[in-house]
């Protein structure tokens, strides 16, 4: 971490209302790191969807199990994880909601709205052996890093 | 943040539902399938949605849409949906379900539309 990053870190119950705490919470951080209504409203709904992912299919709604969340913003994006303690999972088997046969599915859009609000999405093992999901998004005015490794971001002029 | 009120009304043998506030995992999304499920018991198997004042769907709530589809559609009925806001809507069309549901935004033409 540099130390122009700025952490925050929360320990949230498996409960319902650790949904809502958590989407506000980062929705606060997202307006006052410069984002515009439509970026809040992606990142916020990414990380109801990533606690709810924690909630229920990590810790299987188990009230003595804990969700962490942890919160980057650095000069160039913010950054969310979120990790439960369970028994973690294989992103690739994941079905694709948007697969006709899954159209009709009641559950399983969560991990697709993440990727498809987030720059970038991934889920790794964490070192207790839950599953860790973590997301970012530039910061407004950050464009993308070329292919070739070569920062092309700049501010946009103001 | 808005807590779900979902109000049913009468409209010849289509059952309108106002819905506001968000649908989203727990008391929303209860609250949507109790109400659905209670239009069927009574037989009413015309169902339309106003989503109109609808804020906020998360995928639970987008569940749930999908769950009261099917359910109604398992009893021989339908059920359509009625005014969406850009961000119900931009959803359904990422999820694809925009090519599942009837959406209307005429009250009128929407109600006349049932079989």
């Amino acid at each position: 971490m540099t130390p122009e990053t700025k952490h925050l870190e929360v320990t949230l119950g498996t409960q319902l209302e650790s949904v809502g705490l958590a989407e506000e919470m980062c929705l606060r951080v997202a307006e006052a790191a410069g984002f515009g209504e439509d970026d809040c409203y992606r990142i916020g709904m990414s990380v109801r969807e990533g606690v709810i992912n924690a909630f229920h299919y990590g810790n299987c709604e188990r009230p003595g199990k804990k969700i962490h969340l942890a919160v980057d913003l650095t000069p160039e994006k913010l950054v969310i994880h979120v990790r439960d303690e369970g028994s973690g999972f294989n992103l690739a088997a994941v079905p694709n909601p948007l697969a006709e046969e899954n159209l009709l599915s009641t559950s399983g859009r969560g991990i697709f709205l993440m990727r498809s609000f987030m720059d970038e999405f991934n889920v790794v093992a964490s070192s207790t052996g839950g599953a860790e999901l973590i997301m970012s998004k530039r910061l407004p005015g950050r464009a993308a890093v070329s292919s070739n490794g070569e920062k092309a971001a700049r501010r946009r002029e103001s | 943040m808005t807590s779900l009120r979902a109000t049913p009304r009468e409209s010849g043998m289509v059952s309108v539902v106002d819905v506001s506030g968000r649908i989203t995992l727990g008391e929303g999304s209860a609250l949507m399938r109790k109400m659905i499920r209670g239009l069927l018991e009574e037989g009413r198997t015309k169902i339309l949605l106003n989503l109109g004042d609808v804020d906020y769907i998360d995928s639970s709530g987008i569940g749930e849409l999908v769950s009261g589809y099917t359910a109604v559609k398992g009893r021989g009925g339908e059920l359509k949906l009625l005014n969406l806001n850009r961000r119900v809507r931009d959803l359904l069309q990422l999820t694809r379900l925009y090519t599942v549901f009837d959406v209307h935004s005429d009250e009128t033409t929407a109600v006349s539309s049932f079989r």
